[in-house]
């Protein structure tokens, strides 16, 4: 089951300190609320969950800034129309997250980096990463159209509905899918027909 | 891609003013109360979503809004308004007082996102009951109208519950699932469903019939649906199917690893059945073994008749081999596009993964297995595109190789060998190896010898991406200190950077085989390339231990690869070394003996001066170095003795002082502290005298003159120590006191008043004089100055429950405060 899913900054921010990143979209997938009791308050979970996502987007842009400044590759920007191409270009990578740091138990952080923007899934670690990953790209590629994510547009904040029904066909309620290209197919029709209101 | 209007919209979202989004809030209201949503109702909820959803503050709607966006979550059939609503009511609080209760409609089946919103928000168990029942009743009697996916969702949700509590799900809910699973697996329609779209005006009706599926090939399907079979259109049950794949191995590891309660009589009488399967099965397999690749006929299900007799629980096991089976027949099929051999790839994965599942819980299921797991094998391991699903294959033989008693060498050979050796640069590959070494630490101690010999080719994950790797060779490292081993890794370790240069060098070898001609090419790659040097970059890319501890040509490879000193993947590697270094060192002292120690110190010593030339790289080495240094001499000072001849080389060598200061104060610690005949009876009044004459010199130079060009001061603590040790030296042969105090009282003239050369801050000074004072002082008394020098351990370590003055006050106050209730 994948935990969570961030679509964050990993291009320096000028309101940020150095190392921060801005979230821009998260979603967590499952009981917010820890059914293990304890008496922390609805508003002091959803604090923890913000925190934790934070924390997720923090460690994941260190990785990316790590991993570029280490292949030394020069990032090419591309224009909307390119998405394809970016994401052959993305950076990828994959970073274990140990138990208590942020989440209770261990998981596995998958991060696709296109240019000034990172897209994390966190996974529990005995998932299926190969499966995983394919999501990841189908995913960001699919954000990266509907979202115009490669122009300078905030699509991403206004129309944020956009990306849940991606997350619900794609990645029900964190249910990775085995999805061969004519499933895939099937789906891409239905959140072409929600995409076009 | 990220904006300054995008930053400016967030900042507008958290500093909006009561005031106004007080307004915002009637607003919408006012507009959800109409029948008609248009374009301002959808742009509005955005608004509200970013809102929310831009703070980490909650902010709480006003109940009118809220119920009305809950009643439009439940009834609308826009699935806009359905996506907004629910992630709007999930960035607040559910209304205080109010159970989420959507149990009334059961007419209506609650839609995915609302299911969404119940999830993210249920505060307790009784509530994941009561939904998952719900669910399963609309599975139960689910009507075949709606969209194909209105009860999808229901399956991810139970998995979503199962992680998180399996305990809601009651004996019959996981039977019936059991049962339902077993339908969608295995009877699936294999009929093409959807609307198969008409050919043109004048198709007959005939041509409208939908065709059988087909596989990824092209080829029409033999065998029942699996998520590797495609078609035009899909049937609701095959939908199903995927989902219900997509869950199976979580399913099985919640349910199926919990063992019952009755266990003998449950256990011999599935042993029976599965042996009775497995006869009818040996005959197929011999006739499975002639038969032609890609024949239509069905191999897995012509042998499932007798499977019926099994209990749900049992027969699903039994359905989820034969998918896996089924599957891995498929994956051999050339599919036509990429992202299907991607997912074939996935689907082997998952399918070993189920296997290995399977077979832990019913071990009788081992010998049906592996001649599948054994085929499967041979026909990936040559092929290192299939690193990723060779690792679950690994897992298995590992699991159960033993009882299969199956020689297992080849896929060690592939897991240790070749994997690290060609595929250090695949960060996925990286992460699933390590893991499996962490998972598996136990067992591949146990009966994979060659793990702790492999380290100079798992150290090549580290070499290449340290900040990705660091984590899992903080929890693997000590596991590969062996007695053995255990200097060739220290050496290993200490010239990882130069390895992270060589793997640099050799993909850029092969990325540009041939030179660029006054390109930018870099003399480094060159010298790889040259075969007088071929040797020294050979031993750094061996794959195993046990060739040599290094090589004697360090110093030239430190020089050949100046120029990588800057490479930033050679800097982060670097900055991990240290922290290894640090498991290293606690680890060794744990499995060295004596002699081993011995050896390491040596090896400390000599290292000091040879390493790579990375700016903060050596100071941190040092440290590290000068910490354990100290601690292995304080748990074995006769270590002292033992090397007093390279330790008093090293304290003799003035260079030292300036070069590697943290070092050379300890080792100038450990000679004053430790070599004397209560250490070791070795000791004699030569060797103490020659210890002294050595540090003596050392001091004088010290003391005497400006540091060297270039040289920085040496800190007061060196001065201080070197006096120390000196003064301690003295205490235990007394013929050199008089030459400790005359230069002691010597220094206190040349320093009063004036400026020295060697230190240029005045409170340093002092504090050097003061302690060449009390030195002075104490030696004037000779017996006394022994014991305040050099404490023997009752003083310095007291154990006062033991003295017979001062336990029986201790005991008394231990035991009041044990009785005494508060």
């Amino acid at each position: 089951m994948v935990k969570c899913f961030l679509i964050h900054t990993v291009c320096p921010v000028s309101a940020l300190t150095v190392g921060e990143s801005r979230v821009l979209f998260s979603r967590v997938f499952g009981p917010a609320v820890g059914l293990q009791g304890g008496d922390v308050s609805p508003e002091e979970n959803r604090l923890l969950q913000k925190e934790k996502m934070l924390a997720v987007a923090r460690q994941v842009r260190s990785a990316v800034v790590l991993s570029r400044e280490a292949s030394g590759r020069v990032l090419v920007e591309t224009v909307p129309g390119e998405e394809v191409v970016a994401l052959q270009e993305a950076d990828c990578g994959v970073l274990r997250l140990r138990a208590g740091d942020p989440f209770p138990r261990e998981t596995s952080a998958l991060w696709l980096g296109v240019q000034g923007l990172g897209f994390t899934m966190v996974c529990e670690p005995h998932e299926n990463l190969l499966l995983a990953e394919g999501t990841l790209r189908s995913l960001t590629r699919d954000c990266l159209e509907n979202l115009h994510l490669l122009g300078p547009g905030s699509e991403v904040l206004l129309k944020s509905d956009r990306v849940d029904v991606l997350l619900s066909r794609l990645l029900p309620h964190g249910q990775l899918l085995f999805l061969n290209h004519r499933f895939a197919q099937s789906l891409e029709k239905e959140t072409a027909a929600y995409m076009a209101k | 891609m990220y904006s300054h209007s995008s930053e400016s919209l967030i900042k507008q979202a958290r500093e909006i003013q009561e005031s106004e989004l007080q307004r915002f809030y009637s607003r919408l209201v006012k507009l959800l109360q109409g029948k008609e949503f248009g374009h301002e109702t959808i742009d509005s909820l955005q608004r509200l979503h970013l809102i929310l959803s831009a703070t980490k503050y909650t902010r709480t709607l006003p109940s009118e809004l809220q119920k009305k966006l809950l009643s439009l979550l439940l009834s609308s059939s826009v699935e806009q308004l359905q996506v907004l609503s629910s992630a709007v009511l999930r960035e607040t609080l559910p209304p205080s007082g109010q159970e989420l209760n959507y149990n009334q409609d059961t007419s209506s089946p609650l839609n995915s996102h609302a299911a969404a919103l119940l999830l993210s928000q249920t505060g307790s168990r009784s509530d994941l009951s009561s939904l998952c029942a719900q669910l399963l009743r609309s599975l139960d009697s689910r009507s075949s109208e709606g969209p194909a996916h209105s009860f999808t969702h229901t399956l991810p949700i139970l998995n979503t519950v199962l992680t998180h509590s399996p305990e809601c799900l009651t004996e019959d809910h996981v039977t019936l699932l059991n049962k339902k699973l077993v339908d969608w697996l295995r009877y699936a329609s294999t009929q093409q469903g959807g609307r198969v779209s008409s050919g043109g005006f004048f198709t007959a009706p005939r041509s409208r019939q939908p065709g059988p599926i087909a596989e990824l090939d092209g080829t029409v399907s033999g065998d029942f649906f699996t998520v590797l079979c495609v078609g035009q259109g899909f049937t609701d049950d095959q939908w199903m199917n995927v989902y219900s794949f997509s869950m199976l191995r979580h399913w099985l590891l919640t349910y199926h690893s919990v063992s019952n309660g009755n266990a003998t009589a449950d256990t011999a009488n599935r042993l029976q059945l599965s042996l009775s399967l497995s006869h009818s099965h040996s005959h197929s397999n011999d006739d499975r073994m002639s038969e032609v690749d890609g024949s239509m006929v069905s191999m897995v299900s012509a042998t499932s008749s007798s499977s019926r007799l099994l209990p749900p629980k049992e027969r699903l096991r039994e359905k989820a081999f034969q998918y896996c089976q089924r599957l891995i027949e498929q994956s051999d099929r050339k599919a036509h596009k990429r992202t299907d051999t991607d997912l074939q790839k996935a689907c082997l994965v998952e399918a070993m993964c189920i296997l290995d599942c399977v077979c832990v819980e019913d071990v009788s299921l081992v010998y049906r297995v592996f001649p599948c797991v054994k085929a499967l094998y041979g026909r990936l391991s040559s092929d290192l595109s299939f690193a990723r699903v060779l690792l679950p294959i690994a897992q298995f033989y590992l699991n159960h190789g033993e009882m299969a008693a199956v020689d297992c060498e080849c896929v060690w050979k592939l897991v240790f060998s070749r994997f690290p050796a060609e595929l250090f640069n695949d960060p996925f590959l990286a992460h699933e190896l390590l893991r499996f070494l962490r998972l598996n630490l136990g067992s591949l101690q146990l009966r994979v010898p060659q793990y702790t010999q492999s380290f100079p080719n798992l150290l090549k994950f580290l070499a290449w991406d340290s900040p990705a790797a660091v984590d899992d060779f903080v929890d693997l490292l000590p596991s590969l200190v062996t007695a053995g081993t255990a200097i060739e890794l220290l050496h290993t370790l200490l010239d990882l950077p130069c390895l992270s240069a060589t793997l640099v060098l050799q993909l850029r070898s092969t990325y540009f085989p041939i030179s660029e001609p006054g390109g930018r090419g870099l003399l480094s790659l060159e010298v790889f390339r040259s075969p007088t040097y071929r040797g020294l970059f050979l031993f750094l890319l061996r794959g195993e231990a046990g060739s040599g501890d290094t090589i004697d040509r360090l110093s030239t490879l430190h020089e050949l690869l100046a120029e990588a000193t800057d490479w930033p993947r050679v800097i982060q590697c670097a900055q991990t070394v240290p922290v290894l270094l640090h498991i290293y060192l606690n680890t060794v002292v744990t499995v060295a003996d004596e002699k081993l120690l011995a050896q390491l110190i040596l090896v400390l010593l000599e290292r000091s001066s040879l390493l790579l030339k990375i700016p903060r790289y050596i100071k941190e080495i040092h440290r590290v170095f000068s910490c354990h240094l100290l601690r292995v001499c304080k748990l074995h000072p006769s270590l002292v003795v033992d090397q007093s001849h390279e330790l008093l080389e090293f304290a003799g060598t003035t260079a030292n002082v300036y070069s590697k200061e943290e070092m050379f104060t300890n080792v100038v610690w450990v000679l004053g502290e430790y070599l004397s005949v209560s250490c070791d009876s070795r000791c004699s009044v030569e060797l103490i005298t020659s210890c002294f004459e050595a540090l003596e010199a050392v001091l004088f130079e010290v003391t005497s003159s400006a540091p060297p060009p270039g040289g920085a001061h040496p800190a007061p603590r060196v001065i201080t120590s070197l006096m120390s040790a000196l003064a301690k030296l003295a205490s235990r042969s007394h013929d050199l006191i008089p030459r400790v105090s005359l230069f002691l009282s010597k220094l206190r003239t040349a320093t009063r008043g004036k400026s020295v050369p060697w230190c240029s801050n005045e409170e340093d000074l002092v504090a050097i004089v003061t302690r060449g004072e009390e030195l002075w002082s104490l030696l004037k008394a000779p017996s006394v100055a022994q014991s305040v020098l050099t404490p023997p351990p009752h003083v310095t370590t007291p154990q006062w429950h033991r003295d017979t003055n001062v336990a029986m006050p201790l005991r008394l106050r231990a035991l009041t405060s044990l009785t005494h209730s508060h």
